[in-house]
């Protein structure tokens, strides 16, 4: 199995070559803005590589900031027409009502509410006003909006209103794309609708940023089935991928921590990712990061995406330090830190020149470093020791010293001893941890659901079944499959021991010789 | 009278989700619908329970129902004004003002909602000081006022009135069974009360406590002081705790969430751990075995670095909180008092003892 991961990010790609298990080759090359240009460079990196070259490329998987860049800055956005199934429940918060208004402008076209939706316990709100569906679908045809969201109460229950609407919209203007909400999220109508708005309105650049992946890959000459990695560090089908952007919103650190966990060896431990300007610390659990249980913004929006839990400190390798008192960040140079720092002749006192000067790391010129004072490097470095080993017990949740492995550039920063930490772990190839964990990917499956009626252990058995089949269905190789995530809360007030439980299952990519549907894109 | 600007109810949804103390429901819904009508113009005033003449009559609204349930089918604010219109068909009398069952949670906002629609002021009190899972649980409850007429409305047309029933244990029985058929929410109109019994048996001065908490916090948050501190200090609280949540034990029985939660000392805590029971709300609080702290006192769980509360249902596995203890209002302190709230009437045989108790 040859695999090649590829992280576009906002500064540089990073691709690495994977083959049965063993990094091959990494390259790091400066992102482009058309983004095409630097994969391209970045494969011509690959396979000009002896080991790399002459093999056949059994995948490609990329993961990218891409989408949440273009929500945060408010780029390359579609109008949406909403579409809202539960009135007369829900009536007083319709669509957008709580996005900022900036974005809303932006993105909010049409809105309609309509009669329909359920209660949690199947049964309808009341029936689900087709006719009116009709008449918004008319209003959307004549509009000439062509992304469309819908969003029916309860829908990850029963998503019957939301098919619905999709069926008879298809008939009334087949050329609009459109989003269901029960696809993207669980319970929390607001949250849910809004990871559909978002969606919709990312389905143009989503379309037009995978083609421009699947060319570069064809450009280079590649046959293999492009993925993309979701927040969650599992894989889509790049078909999948353009109609669910949304699911691709944070796999950039999610990445990061699945490559340190693969290049380690190590599932359960924490991961401190150091950069040039920020650091970020998460906890692994069975080789997945731990996910946010709260409500997660987006560009100002509120959503449930499944998430990585990070904490993010303003510390790096391009860190400024002041002398008086001495304090190391949250200020940077940033990527001019090839240029501003000392050991590259630059005239500001960064981290790395610390680092250089303590005789920790190796970078630039240590020449013009010699002549720090030693009580300053001194207090720099325990300034910056202090703010990782905080960083890293807030992240830990386990009582027992866990392993720490250190990835991403500046990983040099990070001391050999951290309370509560057993080891210290550093790794090959960690500088493009992110790419790695693109490249190792899993694919997975998802249920949340309210049980009435059941044991909780019958439950849960049942919602694992159905967990495993969506594995199944999306490229998983059901031999492989493991559960990943399994949360149950039985629900208050609710009659006949409701429960609800959340499970997640994932496992290898099928190889695609033996999976029918590897056509994608 | 004063009127209520919208960064007050900015701060409520703060402070009446802390002082919901695990229950009662998230603000964030409420206070979207409150923002959209502040935005169309609309204004709400804060009476103090103490200008009320006697004879007024006064609306006592809540939202009953699942948690899960509202955050499908939202909050509306027309649905709860409609529930106080119903009741003041049946009472053949204007209202005078609308007041909350419990500011704690979701329904420390309700009766603004009522209120943005109706035209008439909000009483700066309620019956719990704090959220409590059933209706026998309240100030007017213990003093035996009349629990009944209960309204119920549901947008889909249904208007439900228990008309009569003999206490408020019988009232909660029944209104939980037409709420449930429902859908598992409800907007309701409790029984009125009249401008004397609020003055003698209504919680004063809640609104106010609320806001003045949540506006504490989020002052904290933006000058990035500590958030537990400023709520210790403004509710005249005692911390009982820091630490990590190690387990969630939950479940359902009799239609309530109930369960425990452990969590293991930090800081001053390191080699202690805190057990803590729910009923909805939480109700009970160990430390090492030794029960420290109970209701009617509010223990009130918190993010450590926000200072916002964690609810029951949401509280989750490697949180890091903050436990503290507010004061319980006096109507609650009496022996009548705690037979409705007190650890026994939850179930616990243990013997109220506060916590404030200890520091006199």
């Amino acid at each position: 199995m040859r695999r090649i991961g590829i992280d576009v990010g906002g500064t540089n790609t990073d691709a690495v070559v994977l083959d049965d298990g063993l990094v091959v080759h990494a390259i790091k090359t400066p992102t482009t803005p058309d983004v095409t240009t630097g994969i391209l460079t970045a494969l011509a990196g690959l396979a000009d590589h002896p080991e790399a070259a002459g093999r056949t490329i059994d995948g490609v998987v990329i993961g990218t900031t891409h989408f949440v860049n273009a929500v945060v800055q408010r780029r390359n956005l579609t109008r949406v027409a909403a579409v809202r199934i539960g009135l007369p429940a829900s009536a007083s918060l319709p669509p957008f009502c709580d996005w900022p208004e900036d974005l809303a402008g932006l993105v909010c076209g049409e809105v309609f509410m309509l009669e329909g939706g359920h209660e949690y316990d199947g049964r309808p709100i009341v029936p689900f006003d087709e006719i009116g569906m009709r008449r918004a679908a008319r209003r959307i045809r004549e509009s000439g909006i062509r992304s469309v969201a819908v969003a029916a109460i309860f829908s990850p229950l029963d998503p019957s209103c939301e098919e619905r609407a999709r069926e008879i919209l298809s008939e009334v203007c087949p050329d609009a794309a459109v989003t269901l909400s029960h696809d993207l999220g669980r319970i929390g109508l607001l949250e849910r609708e809004n990871a559909a708005l978002l969606n919709a309105a990312l389905i143009d650049l989503a379309r037009a940023t995978v083609a421009g992946f699947a060319a570069a890959i064809v450009a280079s000459g590649i046959t293999a089935p492009l993925y993309l990695t979701q927040n969650d560090g599992t894989v889509m089908q790049a078909g999948v991928a353009t109609a669910l952007p949304v699911m691709s919103f944070a796999s950039g650190a999610t990445n990061s921590m699945r490559g340190a966990a693969f290049l380690s060896g190590i599932a359960d431990a924490m991961v401190i990712d150091v950069g040039g300007t920020t650091t970020d610390v998460g906890q692994l659990r069975r080789g997945f990061p731990r996910e946010a249980n709260s409500v997660v913004e987006v560009g100002g929006v509120r959503t449930l995406f499944r998430m990585p839990d990070l904490l993010s400190i303003g510390l790096g390798g391009g860190s400024i330090v002041e002398h008086d008192p001495p304090t190391v960040g949250p200020n940077s140079v940033g990527y001019r830190l090839t240029e501003d720092a000392l050991v590259f002749g630059g005239d500001t006192l960064t981290a790395t020149d610390i680092a250089v000067a303590a005789g920790i790391t190796q970078i630039g010129n240590a020449e013009a470093v010699a002549n720090l004072p030693s009580d300053l490097v001194r207090a720099a470095l325990d300034a910056v020791h202090a703010k990782i080993e905080d960083a890293v017990d807030r992240m830990k949740t386990d009582a027992r010293d866990l392993p720490l492995i250190a990835v991403g550039g500046g990983a040099f920063l990070v001391p050999e001893r951290l309370a509560g930490i057993s080891q210290v772990i550093r790794v090959p190839h960690g500088g493009c941890a992110n790419a790695v964990g693109a490249a190792i990917a899993q694919v997975s499956g998802e249920t949340d659901q309210v049980y009435r009626d059941l044991s909780r252990v019958e439950a849960i058995a049942a919602a694992e079944a159905q967990a495993r089949e969506r594995a199944v269905g999306a490229g998983a190789d059901r031999t492989s499959l493991q559960t990943v995530d399994v949360e149950d809360i039985p629900l208050a007030y609710l009659p006949g021991n409701a429960l609800r439980v959340r499970v997640r299952v994932a496992g290898d990519m099928i190889s695609p010789q033996r999976h029918e549907g590897h056509g994608d894109p | 009278m004063r009127e209520v600007a919208l960064d007050d109810i900015e701060a409520l949804a703060v402070g009446a989700w802390i002082l919901g103390t695990g229950g009662g429901g998230s603000p964030y819904l409420g206070l979207l619908n409150m923002r959209r009508l502040y935005a169309e113009g609309r204004r709400v005033s804060l009476i103090s329970p103490l200008d009320l003449v006697d004879e007024d009559w006064v609306a006592v609204v809540s939202n009953m129902g699942a948690p899960l349930v509202g955050q499908e089918r939202l909050a509306d604010s027309r649905n709860v004004a409609r529930a106080v219109e119903i009741q003041q068909g049946l009472l053949g009398a204007e209202f005078r003002a609308v007041m909350s069952l419990e500011i704690g949670g979701g329904n420390g906002i309700q009766p603004l909602m009522a209120a943005a629609h109706l035209g008439v002021p909000v009483v700066d009190a309620d019956t719990m000081g704090r959220a409590y899972p059933e209706a026998q649980m309240t100030s007017v409850a213990v003093g035996d006022l009349r629990p009944y007429p209960c309204v119920l409305y549901d947008p889909r047309g249904i208007e439900a009135v228990v008309t009569k029933a003999p206490s408020w244990k019988w009232m909660e029985r029944v209104s939980r069974k037409i709420c449930v058929e429902l859908g598992s929410i409800a907007s309701t109109c409790k029984a009125p009360r009249t401008g004397r019994e609020v003055k003698d048996w209504g919680i004063h001065f809640t609104v106010t406590k609320a806001i003045g908490i949540g506006r504490r916090v989020r002052e904290a948050q933006r000058r990035h002081e500590d958030p537990i501190a400023a709520i210790l200090d403004e509710g005249r609280g005692k911390l009982l705790f820091r630490g990590k949540v190690v387990d969630v034990a939950r479940r359902t029985t009799e239609g309530f969430l109930r369960g425990r939660t452990l969590i293991e000392g930090l800081d001053e805590d390191r080699g202690s751990g805190l057990e803590i029971a729910f009923q909805n709300e939480w109700v009970v609080a160990w430390r090492d075995r030794t029960p420290i702290a109970m209701s009617p006192d509010l223990i009130c769980v918190l993010d450590t670095v926000s200072g916002e509360a964690f609810g029951t249902e949401t509280i989750g596995y490697g949180r890091r909180v903050s436990v503290a203890v507010l004061p319980a209002p006096a109507v609650f302190l009496t022996a009548k008092g705690l037979e409705h709230v007190g650890p026994r009437a939850f179930g616990y045989d243990l013997d109220f003892r506060s916590v404030f108790d200890e520091l006199a």
